[in-house]
């Protein structure tokens, strides 16, 4: 029987927006999008796909389901998915959820999961390159009762086993666990595809099946936020920047070198 | 008690308590008066001998050691298990992790069997009004997010170097428990394998006071040998942007910014770097930023301490000569 692993993706505001264009709204304790940058996927999240897809590239037999949960402009990051080559794509889209915290989202994740079932792997990017938690892979492992391996640089499935290298401050560790299980990714496991035109074209006319709490059988009443946003701010940089003065670069070197020095850094 | 803060003691690989331990425990004695709560500092491995006494001269009052072979390395499903229990019993209003290659696998899965919240990566938490709040970075830390809590027991990771450890004072006084351990084995799912060293010397770049850090403005992977032997003078570790890195000019492990790497030197040297946010997230920490690069509009001079405008192939040899002709000296003294 195919293997089947699902993938958790997020839309977010793209990264790479210079910060002189990044702009917070204080009240609503959200982030004003950046007039003409388009959101893009979370990075981590289609280095997870990119891991689904090395994992069907060495065995053949592999479904890869697509879940997001967020706004009918998160389609956008669902499509990119398959255009790199995943088969299913699914949209939590509720109104009541757009304010979900980690916690509140692991549930729904969880129990789109669980309505995909069976599955074999799960993969989530270690966090989504917005608010950084990287709270919701490990969160859905213990929702869901299974294993969970953090942080991998390469996963591969074998022998009805997962086995992940993750990713250790001055090297790796190679972990086995038992199917079904969780695993998050790393920037170390490599660049995602890129979608070619064609497989951009196909996905573009793919039907993304979309879902409301209802339909997972959740009621958002029953959904309780477990952390609130107080504030949302850009922190003041108080860098007074010296530019190095001199002639030559000589002179640049050393008065940089004092001033190295004088505050005691070498 | 319900007032309580509960430390996570990390270890370093060669099994002492971990400097971000340190650092929790100096956080938690801060916050510890106006919790008016104790600081107990769970300590979890084998061979624990001697750490209680440090844990105390570092601040704890309570060090709730759980000994075992079960434990002797970082295990989700060893760990997890053994700390639940630990702050069901004990009650503590927070818990304190770093936000370490552990902390970040151990305080989601802590969270979730506790039935409570955590916030990652912060640097900050303060009680307001009988209330935690926690600060942390998010954008790539163009933005700062504070969080209050609805469930308890709070639970955070702190970055390193966010707080400052308090002086070690070897007169405090405090007490050890030793805590029963029940490893269930057949709880334990994953199993290792093996691990693998892959640098085996210079410094970690995680740990390094400098760093000296090359970006695209680099024109090539050569460059990236003058800023190794800059590091080693230095005693500092190689860092490199995501450009220079997909570019395929040095290892993704090395990559520092928003996709790779959160570093906190005391000194950070960024040559031929234009700033863009992406790099930026990984330094927002760091205080002092040389910046050495040829366009006197690039964006990481707004963070910099210093600015160097000038083509790195000309500063580069000079500095390495002159930083070697300062250590040559001192090493003389």
């Amino acid at each position: 029987m195919a293997l089947h692993i699902i993938c958790c993706v997020k839309q977010v505001p793209d990264p790479e927006t210079p910060a002189s264009q990044f702009r917070v709204d204080e009240a609503a304790k959200k982030v004003i999008p950046a007039p003409g940058i388009a959101p893009v996927p979370s990075q981590f999240d289609t280095i997870g796909v990119e891991a689904a897809l090395r994992i069907r590239d060495a065995l053949g037999d592999v479904k890869i389901s697509v879940v997001s949960m967020g706004p009918d402009s998160f389609r956008d990051a669902i499509k990119h998915c398959l255009a790199m080559g995943a088969d299913d794509g699914y949209l939590i889209n509720d109104p009541a959820l757009h304010e979900a915290d980690h916690w509140v989202t692991a549930q729904v994740l969880a129990a789109a999961i669980q309505k995909l079932a069976p599955f074999d792997l799960v993969i989530t990017g270690r966090q989504a390159v917005d608010w950084d938690m990287g709270v919701v892979g490990p969160t859905l492992a213990e929702l869901l009762g299974i294993p969970c391996v953090t942080i991998a640089k390469d996963v591969k499935v074998q022998d009805g086993k997962v086995v992940v290298e993750r990713v250790l401050l001055d090297g790796f560790e190679t972990v086995e666990a038992p199917l079904p299980a969780v695993v998050t990714v790393s920037n170390e496991l490599g660049e995602p595809r890129y979608p070619q035109l064609r497989q951009i074209m196909m996905a573009a006319r793919k039907q993304v099946t979309v879902w409301t709490a209802a339909d997972l059988g959740l009621n958002p009443a029953q959904l309780q936020n477990r952390v609130n946003v107080e504030a949302l701010y850009i922190p003041e940089t108080k860098v007074e920047t010296e530019f190095i003065e001199g002639d030559t670069v000589e002179e640049k070197v050393d008065r940089l070198l004092q001033r190295l020095r004088e505050a005691k850094l070498i | 008690m319900a007032n309580d803060i509960l430390v996570f003691g990390e270890l370093t690989e060669e099994g002492r308590l971990a400097p971000i331990t340190f650092e929790l425990l100096g956080a938690a004695r801060r916050l510890a008066p106006a919790l008016g709560g104790r600081v107990l500092c769970a300590i979890l491995g084998a061979g624990l001998d001697g750490h209680s006494q440090e844990a105390i001269a570092q601040g704890a009052d309570v060090v709730l050691l759980a000994d075992d072979p079960a434990l002797q390395e970082y295990q989700g499903d060893a760990y997890v298990p053994v700390l639940e229990r630990l702050v069901r019993e004990k009650g503590p209003a927070v818990v304190l992790l770093g936000q370490t290659i552990i902390g970040r696998d151990l305080a989601p899965r802590l969270a979730a069997r506790l039935g409570t919240a955590v916030a990652m990566d912060s640097v900050e938490v303060e009680v307001q009004d009988g209330r935690v709040l926690v600060t942390r970075p998010c954008y790539g830390g163009n933005a700062r997010a504070r969080y209050s809590f609805n469930t308890s027991p709070v639970i955070a990771t702190l970055r390193a170097k966010s707080q400052e450890p308090l002086e070690r004072d070897d007169s405090r006084q405090g007490e050890v428990e030793r805590v029963a351990v029940n490893v269930d084995a057949a709880g334990v799912r994953t199993r290792v394998l093996g691990r693998v060293k892959q640098k085996a010397e210079g410094v970690r770049l995680e740990d390094a006071r400098v760093v000296v850090s090359g970006g695209r403005g680099l024109g090539g992977p050569e460059g990236f040998q003058q800023l190794e032997e800059l590091a080693e003078l230095l005693g500092g570790a190689v860092g490199a942007s995501r450009a220079a890195c997909d570019l395929g000019w040095y290892p993704v492990s090395a990559q520092v910014g928003l996709t790779g790497k959160v570093v906190t030197p005391d000194l950070y040297i960024a040559v031929g770097i234009s700033g863009a946010s992406q790099h930026m997230a990984g330094i927002s920490q760091v205080k002092n930023i040389v910046a050495i690069n040829k366009d006197p509009e690039a964006n990481i001079f707004k963070a910099s301490r210093w600015a160097v405008v000038a083509d790195w192939k000309e500063v580069l040899p000079v500095l390495i000569k002159k930083v070697r002709e300062l250590k040559e000296a001192e090493a003389r003294r």
